[in-house]
């Protein structure tokens, strides 16, 4: 038995206890911190990293024109991309068995091959197809098949179109049968249901993956110097790397820019997740709560009042 | 309950089958329900009662027999002798007449309970957005449900989400409505409130297909009741003497299993 005297219990009183010590935190905590402040410390004093070279180029207007290039193969392959992946999708799910094996042998293919590989492919294409014969009429194919910007954008949009496609089938499906069912009973259309009752359901499930994959593409739009198409911030930093004889610095270059464009990229995924993530919170707003005061004359004890963005 | 007899019936099903691959479900339901009458459908679960209510609005394609509604043949139009299917928009204009009332609810979640309720009347019917949100408020209102407009399916309880369900489907001016068990997935202090909504409506003239466990209801507002077990209708009337004094085996032995 304890020798020690018993705490003092004053009924109603919160507990004051003495929290429990994790001195095994405390260790590992500076040992991580005293490593990553020995690395900062030694790239910083390591002239080798070029850290001036590295200061003259970051706001270089090569590089800044290089980001948009970067951004704008983004944008255009990940829109042709989500809208080829949603018919792809609806193809998957179409009662019509052609339709649904095409679309597997699509995603099959694009999905089985590396990405890299496919790039290549697409910029021998002019090798390939000089003219595309209609029958009446021959189309010159040269000036189309040699435009490399044009050749990374079909590359990169193709091969997300197969992973939007299932992105897109999974969101649709997660939708509960009872809902298409309700939307029946109402006399909505097939289209009608889609548009008012199933997708906007589906974004919650769509739309996190798809930051990802943008994410995502604007980083594998790196590889389309495979094309090869190298005006975008990866092939044009390590152009100029290639005049200075000088890698590293170009490369962290242009490692600062996917990282400010991705961190920029993250905040809007965050604000869209938020959008499609209403009606899925109990707590009311204070518009809702001066409704239900109007009507019933006060607020029940149960609720919690928050504002518009979900803050108490 | 008793109609004129020139009256066209609101449900006239005649020898209905449902199969479910193998599975016979339904084997020759015949079924009239009258315009402003309430018709309960009881039995055990698994007797067919709530695929019979989904075959009414075509949400269940049946197999064989037919399923008149106000005189319209659901599903199918026929011709020379001939049955065609009819297309999705026909299907969908049909089922627009008729209101249906789920045992989950099925409220559309990212929307709020006016939302809901005005959905479709815009949506489908072409109403202004102002007028069928007058309604929807008055709806709302008479289900006791005022001041709570705004608030979106989870932030209602059980029975509130299901009188604006109710209220979703009248929304739509339907001539006849069906409730899919109602009240099942509520708690019991719930139920009250949705089944007093239900009588009202009835007051007011509804012509209504209920499947249901709950017997007073039946007792009280149904004008037929009709026991179905194995996919067959064992025994039908009216309640007095179905539910007080069944002359079927298979009748009293769920009456009393229920009791």
């Amino acid at each position: 038995m304890s020798q020690n005297p018993p705490s003092v219990h004053e009924p109603g009183q919160p507990i004051k206890a003495h929290p429990v010590r994790h001195p095994g935190r405390w260790i590992a905590a500076a040992v991580v911190v005293a490593l990553a402040t020995l690395f900062v410390l030694s790239a910083v004093s390591n002239e080798n990293y070029g850290w001036d070279v590295y200061r003259q180029y970051l706001f270089d207007t090569r590089i800044a024109t290089a980001a948009l290039h970067t951004l704008a193969l983004t944008v255009l392959s990940m829109l042709i991309g989500v809208i080829l992946g949603a018919v792809l999708a609806i193809m998957r799910m179409s009662p019509n068995p052609v339709l649904r094996a095409v679309a597997w042998v699509y995603l099959w293919i694009f999905r089985g091959t590396p990405v890299y590989v496919q790039l290549v492919f697409w910029g021998l294409m002019g090798s390939l197809y000089q003219t595309l014969d209609l029958g009446f009429t021959e189309v010159d194919l040269q000036g189309l098949l040699s435009n490399m910007f044009l050749l990374a954008v079909i590359g990169l949009a193709l091969n997300e179109a197969a992973y939007m496609a299932e992105i897109v089938r999974t969101g649709i499906q997660a939708v509960p049968v009872g809902q298409l069912e309700a939307s029946q009973a109402l006399g909505m259309s097939w289209w009608l249901t889609m548009r008012r009752t199933v997708l906007p359901q589906a974004m919650k499930i769509i739309i996190p993956p798809t930051g990802n994959e943008v994410i995502s593409m604007l980083k594998t739009t790196s590889l389309v110097v495979a094309v090869p198409y190298s005006l975008e911030l990866y092939g044009r930093s390590m152009d100029i790397a290639n005049a200075l004889f000088d890698p590293v610095p170009m490369l962290l270059v242009a490692a600062t820019w996917y990282l400010a464009v991705t961190s920029v990229l993250m905040v809007g995924q965050h604000y869209l997740e938020k959008y499609y993530d209403r009606g899925v919170t109990r707590e009311l707003t204070p518009k809702q709560l001066a409704a239900l005061t109007d009507a019933e004359g006060s607020a029940g004890g149960n609720v919690t009042v928050v504002d518009e963005k979900g803050n108490r | 309950m008793s109609q004129p007899a020139t009256t066209v019936p609101m449900i006239d099903a005649q020898q209905v089958h449902k199969s479910f691959g193998q599975v016979e479900v339904l084997k020759g339901i015949d079924l009239t329900v009258h315009p402003g009458e309430v018709a309960c459908l009881i039995g055990p679960s698994g007797s067919g009662k709530s695929t019979m209510l989904r075959c009414v609005n075509h949400l269940e394609k049946i197999t064989a027999g037919r399923i008149y509604v106000d005189g319209e043949l659901i599903g199918y139009r026929e011709k020379n002798g001939e049955l065609y299917e009819i297309s999705a928009k026909e299907a969908a204009r049909q089922r627009a007449e008729i209101g249906m009332v789920f045992q989950q609810f099925n409220l559309f979640p990212h929307r709020t309970a006016l939302e809901n309720i005005i959905e479709a009347p815009v949506q489908v019917n072409g109403e202004s957005v102002a007028s069928a949100t007058q309604r929807a408020r008055e709806l709302l209102a008479s289900v006791g449900l005022a001041g709570k407009e705004q608030n979106y399916p989870s932030q209602l309880s059980g029975g509130q989400q299901q009188r604006v369900a109710i209220a979703r489907a009248v929304a739509m001016r339907p001539k006849l409505m069906l409730f899919d068990e109602p009240t099942s997935a509520l708690d019991p202090e719930l139920v009250g409130d949705v089944l007093r909504v239900m009588k009202q409506l009835a007051d007011d003239g509804m012509t209504m297909l209920v499947v249901t466990h709950e017997m007073g209801f039946a007792r009280e507002v149904a004008d037929t009741v009709a026991f179905m077990d194995g996919g067959v209708v064992v025994e039908a009337g009216p309640p007095s003497q179905v539910l007080d004094n069944p002359q079927q085996e298979r009748t009293q032995s769920f009456l009393s299993s229920i009791l």
